[in-house]
């Protein structure tokens, strides 16, 4: 497999350079992914050829854009089983589509007393949200604590979310700690005390197959760019009971029905919420790139991942003085692998990094009560994705060996 | 071996600095404080000065953060203690030239041991950990009414 894998690499123009005068090893992955040829391609070519705004126009560059912008909401709904294409928001990313939950749904729906229970392992875009939203209604936040390996603390869950629970908020795959939350647990929970599920998908989506329907989500977002496409385009899905009712957040063209000097009627979900020309060259990238990744396979991307970490965890836990966030068995590791190096400080290890030509990041990850929580300002991460191969795994590890010796003398 | 190129960031210098900070903990009676943060990296800087007459008299930092930031602020606790605010304004920038490789000669006088961190221009990403300690005195000299 892992033969075949390596393949895909030739997709990826941007792979082929030196940083430092080493190849490059990208491996930044969960910050964003890098763009295959059929998915720049296809962007450029919506340029070149069919280029135009979509859903008012009756010349013939109008219908083109407009049957692909349309066309990408099926490719969107079978990518996560979604019972219809109508469930398919486009937004502009993971934390617009938070953001437009907590608004819309979240201030129509919560009242003082109210409780949302997210967790300590959320990022910012899952954590400032409702917590502007509980202060906005007088709703109470509460934090599932995480065990010692990282794994949420479902004990935790089953206490904070009562009958008081309006909203819990969760990362399907946390961005720290490599972890895959339970969610279809943790839905039974939130259903079971009348509360919906919101489902941050960011790191999941681009990693292995998803079903919104079995996961039991209510509300579920991920943004395109971790999963190969452009920047700027995101999905919101949510179950037509909930789109049905929400409220739009940005009103303008596109998304009326009519409108009259004191009154306006709105289209129904979900062009309802996307006010203004939307992100046309986006959706179709995002198309591209769902297309590719479903040829490959999100089960066989899932398994090659772990493979890749069956092969760097035992390695990153033989050098000395490092430590590893998360669970430690790679069999429960997402590709995520977050780490501090002795007393170094992350900035410089990314630094000598770097300069070896492994692209890591370096910091708090958009997640500080979660690094608060865990007693470090910051960590160094390493992020794969299926393009990554064994060699990368190697060059990294040997970069980190490199990186240690450097400083030998000095913090570690 | 590219880790070489390392020793241009990482003088012996400045390794030594962040090992062992000069003027690293906290004052008595401090009267200007001041607390800035690298919310890209989560390092904190904390600086106390405390000002006689018409120069820094005692100074003190604490915080936590990468090798390059603790350096930079032990350096430059060195350099700026007994000058005046308006000597200091010059410093600070006089270094935000000198580390984004805009202005680099001439000012071997103003700068001291500061000079080593002219190889960070190379280094772009690390610049802003190598300025918070300059930019925390010129802010707590500004708010305490002492620049012009």
């Amino acid at each position: 497999m892992d033969k075949k894998m390596n393949d895909y690499v030739q997709d990826f123009p941007i792979l082929r350079q030196k940083v430092n005068d080493e190849q490059l090893v990208y491996l930044d992955n969960a910050a964003t992914s890098q763009k295959p040829r059929p998915v720049i391609d296809a962007v450029a070519n919506y340029y070149y050829h069919d280029n135009a705004n979509v859903h008012r126009g009756v010349h013939t560059l109008a219908e083109r854009a407009t049957e692909s912008f349309e066309k990408v909401r099926t490719k969107v709904k079978n990518f996560i089983n979604a019972s219809s294409e109508r469930e398919i928001v486009y937004t502009k990313g993971t934390t617009e589509g938070l953001n437009w939950i907590a608004r819309s749904y979240g201030s129509t729906h919560l009242k003082q007393g109210d409780e949302i229970v997210i967790t300590y392992m959320e990022h910012h875009s899952n954590l400032v949200p409702w917590q502007q939203l509980a202060h906005e209604t007088g709703a109470q936040l509460k934090y599932i604590q995480l065990l010692s390996d990282g794994r949420l603390d479902m004990g935790s869950a089953e206490k904070l979310i009562t009958d008081k629970t309006a909203i819990v908020a969760v990362a399907h795959a946390s961005n720290v700690l490599g972890v895959v939350n339970p969610i279809t647990e943790i839905a039974n929970l939130a259903h079971k005390h009348g509360a919906v599920l919101v489902v941050d998908g960011a790191q999941s989506a681009p990693h292995m197959k998803i079903d919104v329907q079995q996961l039991g989500a209510d509300f579920f977002v991920f943004s395109g760019h971790k999963m190969l496409a452009p920047t700027g385009i995101g999905i919101l899905w949510a179950k037509s009971i909930f789109l049905a009712e929400m409220p739009p957040l940005e009103f303008g063209g596109e998304m009326i029905n009519s409108v009259e000097l004191q009154q306006t009627t709105f289209k129904e979900f979900p062009w309802k919420f996307e006010g203004g020309t939307q992100n046309i060259a986006g959706v179709i990238g995002l198309g591209a790139a769902i297309d590719y990744l479903s040829a490959i396979g999100m089960e066989k991307i899932e398994l090659y991942e772990r493979s890749l970490v069956e092969n760097l965890l035992p390695e990153l836990l033989k050098i000395e003085g490092l430590k590893v966030y998360g669970p430690l068995d790679p069999v429960q590791h997402s590709g995520i692998i977050s780490f501090n190096l002795g007393q170094l400080h992350p900035h410089d290890v990314a630094t000598a990094l770097d300069m070896q030509g492994v692209a890591v990041r370096a910091g708090h990850h958009c997640a500080q009560p979660l690094m608060e929580y865990l007693g470090v300002s910051a960590m160094v991460r390493a992020s794969f994705y299926f393009y990554n191969t064994s060699e990368d795994v190697q060059q990294l590890v040997k970069a980190i060996k490199a990186t240690k010796e450097f400083f030998k003398n000095d913090t570690v | 071996m590219t880790l070489s190129k390392l020793n241009n960031l990482y003088r012996q210098v400045i390794l030594d600095h962040a090992a062992h900070p000069r003027h690293y903990g906290t004052l008595k009676d401090s009267k200007e404080q001041l607390e800035l943060h690298n919310p890209t990296c989560g390092d904190i800087l904390k600086l106390e000065v405390i000002l006689k007459d018409n120069w820094i008299d005692e100074i003190a930092f604490s915080g936590s953060g990468c090798t390059i930031s603790q350096a930079s602020a032990s350096i430059m606790t060195v350099e700026v203690l007994h000058k005046t605010p308006v000597q200091v304004e010059k410093m600070v920038t006089a270094f935000s030239e000198l580390v984004t490789g805009e202005k680099t000669t001439g000012v071997q006088e103003l700068l001291g041991d500061a000079m080593i961190f002219e190889g960070i221009a190379q280094f772009p990403a690390r610049i802003k950990c190598a300025t918070l300690a300059w930019k925390a005195i010129y802010q707590i000299l500004q708010k305490a009414g002492r620049l012009e």
